[in-house]
């Protein structure tokens, strides 16, 4: 490693005392990817840079930010019409956190439906789902801090999910307030914790890169490398391309930034926190709501929480459900259509989330339509049969194999290139 | 960059590499100063950069202190003598030479920052119990350093005399600061 | 050719069917959304209109400020809507707000200064509920946009009061408002002030012209907001742009290896 020579002498220089370039050059020039990546795999990128531009746009506003029940609104308020620039800040720093979760939600069902979590990848993977845990919780955290009414009643409620544990759950939900309910020790640590694990989560971005390394990229069609011929250096092919994705992505988010800065917000969070007046229809963030329908579905107290831990939990075991030998969708049938149907399901799940239980359901898609299915299916109803779909997608993955007639594989990534690209 | 293909298309996909890194660093540039101007003093601080101070309960040979930007301002109504004492003295033999016509707006209203020259303590003075140093001005306790009368540095470690904020009388009893 | 113009008509049926059961939903849905207005601070070019929030902020000044308080403006913000410094002051001037301790430990009024925030009509919430029927009136600063319609729904409120029989005792009926009956009684009639400019003072005009300057009062930095917003999405476009040849032509490459 040491005695890897650069044309640069400088990069020689610094090589030999410290070796940080190496790696670098390592992964821009010799690294093998697959040369079959498509767009899908853009969103990885997207996501680290998404995290970036929140702790960078967070520490800014940190820096402006007041965490003290009495000032906190007022202190984002004076954030949005005093500091310099501010309301640009703040608004990148509302809106990157939707982006994240777009993002790092397509990044998923693009490992979903191309089987990116099967051997010899599951670490990655289940790392990958540690970090959209922590993700959870710093954007939860976060939604707190500016103490609007729906920051307090989503605290509140979040927060009792915890009095379900039997026997130590009132303890255990007094122990997180810091006293008898959300108040000012919640705010003072929620502030501390929300500035707190983002940089644990760019540690374990690090741990998920570095597996992603060690096992090498998976591709479309879901296929070992065979070879140099089926590889191609990250640089310049991929540089480029993510940086194509970078510039398509920062056009959607300015667009909602500059334009639409609180459509992906709900209005309630303008109104300063009282404890005294819940809100008519509290919801939580977009992100939470397929989770938040599953915890509404079970009539079940403990039973929900478990359930909508459970929905995540699942996806722990996910490289051991699933015991097809192929992995991409392109070359299973069957799986290709319940990846589908599954991706609807949890779409219906966060409308379903968004809507109040007992209303008649109303399937919406923003911007574009919202109509009743039917007069008689309320939201409950929807949730329930969604919910109990959502975890017989995992539970069937097992027996899948036994049902599907996968498609023959290509014999290699090169052949099946030059195939294509010969049509 | 690795060289794999033949040059005239390795030219072109140069420049446009170029000149993609370089729009996107002008763009990456741009986006920098709101974050740094951010952190520049904000229009609610701006909005306190000025104050109006009334004068008329001043009796001559009294001072106030005022809180201008978070820091003190001596605003005192000098008597006769003192004035004729700032005045006497040789310019030229002062180690900060300032004429006191050149550190009052209006003669006997002498507007300062009470902040000593030389490590930023606030000199005594202002109160007729004060130490006000050997030229019966001010003195600063931390170092060790005299003003006179007109606040210039006459003993002492401080450089400079103590700095004249920018103000106007408003009317006869009204300064604005800042 | 023909199949995509086929996709194309069966995809426009099935959108065009969508519409109309989703105007079909929102009938059937039991709160009536207060209609879109045309403010001249849509779209992305979007600016406020400084006459309309000047005459908006008279309706405020006339007749909101006697119960709604207005925290998050100082009288400096007022040369954003186009009054000049002196004249901010001026209108400080007009008020009392309580000020610093002075020498002898005593807080007495004194006239607002430009730095001041707008003084609430009340001393505290307690003392606004127990004059306005145990509800206090709501803090109008962030109105515009911490309500379902912004905006339009301020527009809607103030022009949707209705005679309706059944409404119980201290409150009103109103079309928009969530749950009909709001304890606010019509604030404006027609001629209830009148304009220095000669623009006539009907409800519908006096309506628009305070939620105009409402939405002013919530979100101040709109001008700046689009305004920059068009320059970056130029500057994104030719980012995008050059970045995409730049792709073009090393994909290209990799293809034909």
């Amino acid at each position: 490693m040491s005695s890897k020579q650069f044309k640069n002498p400088v990069a020689n220089w610094v090589e030999k005392r410290l070796p940080v370039i190496s790696p670098i050059h390592h992964t821009l020039f010799e690294h093998p990817f697959p040369r079959n990546l498509n767009f899908m795999w853009n969103f990885g990128s997207l996501a680290g840079l998404c995290l970036v531009i929140m702790i960078v746009t967070g520490i800014v506003l940190a820096m402006q930010y007041t965490p003290n029940t009495a000032d906190a609104f007022g202190s984002v308020e004076r954030i949005m019409r005093d500091v310099n620039s501010g309301w640009l800040l703040r608004y990148l720093h509302m809106n990157v956190a939707s982006f994240f979760f777009i993002v790092v939600y397509i990044h998923m069902f693009r490992g979903l439906y191309y089987g990116s979590y099967k051997a010899p990848r599951e670490l990655l993977w289940i790392i990958g789902v540690v970090i959209l845990l922590l993700m959870m919780a710093t954007g939860f955290l976060g939604y707190t801090l500016p103490w609007g009414q729906m920051s307090f009643w989503g605290a509140t409620v979040i927060t009792n999910l915890f009095s379900a544990i039997p026997g130590v759950g009132d303890a255990i939900v007094t122990w997180l307030w810091g006293g008898f309910s959300v108040d000012n020790p919640t705010l003072n640590r929620f502030f501390v914790l929300h500035f707190l694990l983002p940089f644990v989560i760019l540690g374990v971005v690090i741990l998920h890169i570095l597996a992603l390394h060690t096992s090498v990229s998976n591709n479309p069609l879901g296929i070992e490398i065979k070879g140099p011929q089926d590889t191609i250096s990250f640089h310049p092919y991929f540089t480029i391309k993510d940086m194509l994705g970078v510039c398509v992505f920062l056009l959607l988010l300015c667009a909602f930034v500059f334009f639409m800065p609180n459509d992906m917000g709900h209005p309630d969070n303008y109104i300063p926190a009282d404890p005294l007046v819940t809100p008519a229809h509290i919801v939580p963030e977009w992100y939470f709501l397929p989770f938040y329908a599953v915890l509404r579905s079970i009539p079940d107290k403990l039973m929900g929480v478990i359930a909508m831990f459970a929905a995540i939990g699942v996806l722990f075991i996910l490289p051991w459900l699933d015991r097809s030998p192929v992995r991409s969708a392109r070359f299973r049938p069957m799986f290709r259509v319940m990846f589908w149907a599954f991706l609807v399901i949890c779409y219906i799940l966060g409308t379903v989330g968004a809507q109040a239980p007992d209303n008649v359901y109303v399937f919406v898609v923003p911007y574009l339509f919202s109509f009743e299915v039917s007069s008689w299916m309320t939201v409950l109803t929807v949730g329930q049969i969604t919910t109990a779909l959502y975890f017989l997608f995992f539970l069937s993955l097992p027996i899948l194999p036994l049902f599907e007639k996968t498609k023959p594989l290509p014999a290699s990534i090169s052949e099946a290139v030059l195939s294509k690209s010969e049509k | 960059m690795s060289n794999t293909g033949s040059g005239h298309d390795e030219t072109k996909r140069d420049f446009l590499m170029v000149a993609t890194a370089a729009v996107g660093a002008v763009g990456a540039g741009l986006t920098v100063w709101p974050f740094i101007n951010s952190l520049n003093p904000s229009a609610d601080v701006l909005a306190l950069a000025s104050i109006e101070v009334d004068l008329s309960t001043i009796e001559e040979g009294q001072s106030i202190t005022v809180t201008w930007r978070g820091k003190p301002v001596f605003i005192r109504r000098q008597t006769a003598a003192e004035i004729a004492d700032a005045e006497g003295v040789d310019v030229a033999t002062l180690p900060d030479p300032q004429a006191y016509g050149d550190r009052v707006t209006k003669p006997g209203w002498l507007v300062m920052v009470g902040i000593c020259t030389h490590l930023g303590c606030v000199p005594g003075g202002q109160k007729v119990t004060d130490n006000k140093g050997d030229f019966g001005g001010w003195y600063c306790p931390c170092h060790g350093s005299h003003y006179d009368t007109a606040g210039r540095i006459r003993k002492g470690p401080a450089p400079k005399n103590l700095e004249v904020p920018e103000y106007n009388f408003l009317s006869d009893n009204l300064i604005k600061i800042g | 050719m023909s199949k995509m113009n086929k996709t194309f008509k069966l995809v426009t049926a099935a959108f065009a069917a969508m519409v109309v059961s989703t105007s079909a939903a929102f009938a059937a849905g039991d709160l009536v959304k207060a209609p879109k207005q045309d403010w001249s601070f849509n779209g992305p070019f979007g600016v406020f209109d400084r006459a309309s929030q000047q005459r908006g902020f008279q309706i405020f000044q006339e007749v909101c400020a006697s119960c709604h308080s207005l925290e998050y403006i100082a009288f400096r913000n007022l040369t954003d809507i186009g009054f000049s410094a002196d004249e901010a002051k001026a209108v400080a001037a007009e008020y009392q707000v309580p000020s610093e301790p002075n020498d002898e430990g005593e807080i007495v009024d004194r006239a607002a200064k430009p730095s001041d925030f707008w003084p609430s009509p009340y001393a505290n919430a307690k003392e606004a509920a127990a004059t306005n029927n145990g509800k206090a009136p709501p803090d109008l600063s962030l109105m515009a946009k911490a309500r379902v319609g912004g905006a339009d729904y301020i527009y809607g409120l103030l022009t949707g009061y209705e005679d309706h029989e059944g409404t119980p005792e201290n409150l009103h009926y109103n079309k928009y408002f969530p749950g009909y009956y709001i304890a606010m009684a019509a604030p404006l009639s027609d001629g209830a002030v009148d304009y220095v400019d000669g623009t006539p003072n009907t409800v519908e005009q006096m309506a628009k012209d305070v939620s105009h300057f409402l939405m002013w009062a919530a979100e101040p930095k709109l001008e700046d907001r689009k305004s920059l917003g068009v320059r970056v999405m130029l500057f994104l476009l030719v980012l995008t742009f050059i970045t995409f040849l730049a792709y073009r032509r090393v994909s290209k490459k990799v293809k034909g290896h």
